[in-house]
């Protein structure tokens, strides 16, 4: 519990100097509310499911390198 | 010479070894899982114009080095081949630069579409865009030289000597003559593209393990290419296949 308070206070801590640093237009809305969460989920589903098609790809090969 | 045939067989039998095993796999994963949400999640510099799409960083140059360590195995294949002429290192010097040629198409593309956005062209004749286009007109040129000679021999023979001489212009075109005159790439006129922001703890813990992740992948993408037409030379040639078997055990 500490450790999550400690690690979140030093990242919004970079953040906020961050943003102090430079006024450069970010994303920052996007990322307060939480809808970069939604672009994160997409991604993940696509990588886990090209992952999974190598995989299989793989164990396939794999029987038929056995039975040649 | 004798050095020389020890050398290759090293890297061989080291390749030969760890083709099947999953460790390095599950590391492409873990590196690509990380590069890929933390690409979108850690914190970034915010730099005018390029905003938040300097988060392409981690993916498009990724494309571009992995290409070069792929172009690097299949060139180092292509000269084994010239010394032992066994089919089997011609499937992998092909299988690994085609898989190469997939990744610059890859990171053309990404390229393009980030230079529309930032550069407000998609092709504005940067050194480094021409420099590149060469050299992948140079190896769809490899590509359309295999697919023209039926003769298999005749067609690792020719096609091994051609991707030497691909690889020695890749060096001047991508990593020398872009560097000399001013580029719309970071670190212009001399520096290497992704250094400039080295300086940014923040950049640096995502990019290289994106570099390692995609390197990976892309040996992984061509082992399972090598492998599956490894499977079907040892079924369409068994005596050829057992000869350059048994002579790799003498």
């Amino acid at each position: 519990m500490r450790k999550t308070a400690a690690v979140t206070l030093l990242l919004s801590l970079f953040i906020v100097l961050n943003a102090r640093a430079n006024d450069a237009d970010m994303a920052d809305v996007m990322r307060s509310n939480g809808k970069i969460y939604v672009v994160v989920i997409v991604l993940a589903t696509i990588f886990a499911g090209i992952i999974t098609f190598l995989v299989r790809l793989e164990r396939k090969i794999t029987r038929l390198e056995k039975k040649s | 010479m004798a050095g020389d045939s020890s050398m290759s067989k090293g890297l061989q039998g080291f390749i030969d070894s760890q083709m099947r095993l999953w460790w390095w796999k599950v590391l492409c994963v873990a590196c690509l899982a990380f590069a890929t949400i933390g690409g979108m999640l850690l914190p970034v510099p915010r730099l005018n114009i390029l905003n938040e799409t300097i988060r392409n960083l981690y993916y498009h140059v990724p494309m571009w080095i992995t290409m070069m360590m792929l172009y690097m195995a299949g060139f180092a294949y292509s000269i084994i081949y010239l010394r032992t002429g066994k089919l089997k290192d011609d499937i992998f010097a092909y299988q690994l630069t085609a898989t190469g040629i997939a990744f610059s198409v890859f990171g053309m593309i990404t390229g393009m579409e980030w230079a529309k956005y930032t550069w407000g062209e998609a092709w504005s004749n940067d050194p480094k865009q021409l420099g590149t286009a060469l050299s992948m007109l140079i190896y769809f040129a490899y590509l359309v030289l295999r697919n023209g000679m039926k003769d298999e021999e005749k067609r690792a023979k020719i096609s091994a000597v051609y991707n030497i001489f691909a690889f020695a212009l890749l060096i001047p075109l991508i990593w020398i003559l872009p560097r000399m005159v001013d580029s719309l790439h970071p670190g212009n006129g001399g520096n290497p593209a992704f250094k400039s922001y080295d300086r940014d703890f923040s950049m640096t813990i995502v990019l290289y393990p994106a570099f390692i992740g995609w390197i990976l992948m892309g040996f992984w993408i061509a082992s399972i290419c090598i492998r599956t037409n490894m499977v079907r030379y040892k079924q369409e040639n068994r005596y050829q296949y057992d000869i350059e078997k048994n002579s790799a055990n003498a």
